[in-house]
């Protein structure tokens, strides 16, 4: 095709009295934009090339950059948005479908901005959790219809449980759309923090069996890297139905990323794409999820928890009731903000519901038919702070999942390109020269940092409350509160308005 | 004596490259400049002074690491140095030139067996090398480098390193 109708969506704009020609920029940039113009002796950019991931802004020592939306305005007009208008051609130029990387970005209702929390005045005191005991700990699992203890007091016939130091996991992340240093750090970082990392559909590194009592391994479509001692070498096995980026659709890692040690995890030949079917084909209704449940618990002697991964779909309050009654211990819900590494534009922005609702509807639904005992609840997509976990909590989730926040933290900047493979930060690449852009050593400091800072606000907002364990906190409603939500979102949401 | 000064020498803290971390980006070079400028300004040390980086990055393909002077024991570039502009403090190890008594005569450029001496970038008779950025406590390469590629410590009794 002759012309191309591409125009750049950043603006690279380069101070020339800071700019020292050092050219960090244009050995930082994967993109290629930042080139040394040798006739002209300065810095030039391809603005076209940009993604806006800021690597070159916060690697640039004069801080001689700076980047923009690139001021091209089109014919106003509501409805045919810049957007829509560049997915357009985009499409007409390849014929092909728009992908995308991170959670869903569109202007639609966030509901966590949307709920307060309670604190304690007067007639009820709120507690300093610097100077008394604050229980974070959580446990997920099935938890017994009765406590039953043994002649030495300890309690028997427990079902195995997760412990937590707080109620927080990192997301299904897979070796492959992340890189091994990511991988790492997340690993490293949930072993030192007493909490749990999740494989994603990747299989395990060898180098990571070590961190197998913080690993959560999962069991996808694709089945890729699942073997016994696979099965055997995490604490808990989640066989993940849905993803809140992507419902309905399975995933796609394209050959490129393929390599030598991605081929050896995921059990596939080098070089060739890794397709996760849509569906199971093993599963084609709550019985047969029920026999994935109970193979997996045979597999794994009943000593390992198994959780359920569902996006949070129109119908999730039934389908969760039906996967407590398959016997899982643990669902977990993302929602359709929740991020992946590469999901069609379309499905992303238009498919799934929000978290908090889907939430709040799972949680009542449970309760109704009596088998909220049976399964902790965990949810993500998209846990933005600590807040939106108390409100999570209170919302009646067990725990959460992050996994935007926990790739935040170790650099991204949610430029939403993860599908290239160019990520300049070293994390959603499998290019030697970029994986080492993350030391595993600084993403476990900066993990376990995001992770402590919010465990601490947690503390503070539940003492707030005048609440000392987490527990306690746990489908406490009434500790929320509405703001601008109307009757019909107040209902699902079990809260009542701001005032009343 | 001799004996007890070369303990000394032998424990002095020493900038280390980890390959693996090492990006290659040279701002280990950028803020070398800085760190010996005259105006201690970046920008300023890079448009208006004339000042050649002490470190050298290596690369091979995805591979680098900055490479500085090792401070050796024996100093071959100071045993080498025809005006003794070239020397090793005894009291803190570091080997250091000093460019008013330097004439240019590359003898330490050849002496060296890590390649860690260059020829001044401006034309000017003299040697660049490293001081360990003596007046400022932790070498500016090592504080300023984004992926923790360079470390600077002392050897530990049972590590391996440049004697």
């Amino acid at each position: 095709m002759s012309l191309t109708m591409k125009s750049p969506e950043f603006l690279i704009d380069r101070d020339d009295d800071r700019c020292i020609n050092c050219q960090v920029c244009e050995r930082q940039c994967a993109n290629e934009v930042h080139y040394y113009d040798h006739d002209l002796s300065k810095m030039s950019a391809v603005d076209l090339n940009c993604v806006n991931c800021h690597r070159c802004v916060t690697l640039c020592p004069s801080k001689a950059l700076r980047i923009s939306k690139y001021p091209l305005e089109y014919k106003e007009n509501y409805n045919w948005s810049a957007e829509m208008i560049n997915n357009i051609f985009k499409q007409a130029e390849t014929g092909g479908v728009l992908l995308t990387g991170m959670g869903n970005p569109s202007r639609k209702k966030i509901y966590w901005d949307h709920l307060l929390l309670n604190a304690s005045q007067v007639t009820n005191p709120s507690i300093d959790p610097l100077r008394e005991p604050m229980e974070l700990k959580t446990f997920l699992g099935r938890k017994p219809e009765r406590v039953e203890f043994n002649g030495e007091g300890n309690i028997v016939n427990l079902p195995p449980q997760l412990e937590l130091g707080t109620p927080i996991m990192f997301s299904a992340m897979s070796f492959g759309s992340i890189s091994l240093n990511a991988s790492k750090s997340l690993a490293r970082a949930a072993s030192e923090l007493n909490m749990m990392y999740n494989t994603g559909e990747g299989g395990l590194h060898q180098d990571l069996y070590q961190y197998g009592e913080n690993t959560i391994v999962q069991v996808a479509s694709g089945r890729f890297g699942v073997h016994k001692e696979y099965l055997n070498a995490g604490t808990a096995i989640e066989i993940k139905i849905g993803q809140g980026a992507k419902p309905g659709i399975g995933g796609h890692l394209p050959g490129e990323k393929v390599g030598e040690e991605v081929s050896r995890t995921r059990m596939i030949p080098q070089g060739t794409d890794a397709l996760s079917p849509a569906p199971h084909h093993d599963i084609y209704s709550i019985e047969d999820l029920r026999q994935l449940i109970y193979a997996l618990k045979e597999a794994t002697v009943y000593a390992k928890p198994v959780s359920v991964k569902i996006s949070a779909v129109h119908n999730v309050a039934a389908i969760a009731s039906g996967i407590a009654s398959a016997g899982a211990d643990i669902i977990a819900v993302d929602g359709y903000r929740g991020g992946t590494g590469a999901a069609p534009t379309m499905i992303r922005d238009n498919v799934g519901i929000p978290i908090e609702l889907a939430l709040a509807a799972v949680d009542d639904r449970l309760r109704e038919e009596g088998l909220r005992n049976q399964v902790s609840l965990v949810v993500g997509g998209s846990i933005r702070n600590s807040a939106d976990i108390v409100k999570a909590i209170a919302l009646g989730a067990d725990a959460v999942y992050i996994g935007s926040a926990a790739l935040i933290a170790m650099g991204c900047h949610l430029c939403q390109k993860c599908y290239t493979g160019k990520c300049n930060w070293g994390i959603a690449t499998q290019r030697a020269d970029l994986v080492k852009r993350l030391n595993p050593e600084i993403g476990v400091e900066r993990l376990k940092n995001l992770v402590k800072g919010w465990s601490h606000e947690i503390k503070e907002m539940l003492g707030g409350m005048g609440i000392n364990a987490i527990e306690s906190l746990r489908g406490n409603r009434l500790m929320l509160r509405g703001i601008d939500l109307n009757p019909n979102e107040l209902e699902i949401l079990g809260i009542k308005h701001a005032g009343e | 004596m001799q004996e007890s000064r070369r303990e000394e020498t032998l424990r002095m803290k020493r900038i280390y490259a980890l390959e693996e971390h090492c990006l290659g980006c040279k701002l280990c070079e950028v803020y070398c400049v800085a760190s010996h400028s005259v105006s201690k300004d970046l920008v300023k040390a890079h448009k208006t002074e004339e000042i050649t980086p002490r470190v050298i990055i290596e690369s091979s393909g995805d591979t680098s690491f900055a490479l500085q002077c090792r401070h050796c024991d024996d100093a071959p570039c100071a045993r080498a140095c025809i005006t003794g502009a070239m020397q090793k403090d005894p009291v803190t190890g570091i080997v250091s030139c000093d460019s008013e008594r330097c004439v240019g005569c590359w003898t330490c450029i050849m002496a060296c067996p890590y390649g860690a001496i260059r020829r001044d970038k401006y034309g000017r008779s003299i040697i660049s090398k490293c001081d360990l950025c003596a007046e400022e406590g932790e070498p500016s390469c090592v504080s300023h480098c984004p992926n923790n590629a360079l470390i600077y410590k002392e050897l530990e009794a049972n590590e391996r390193g440049v004697e």
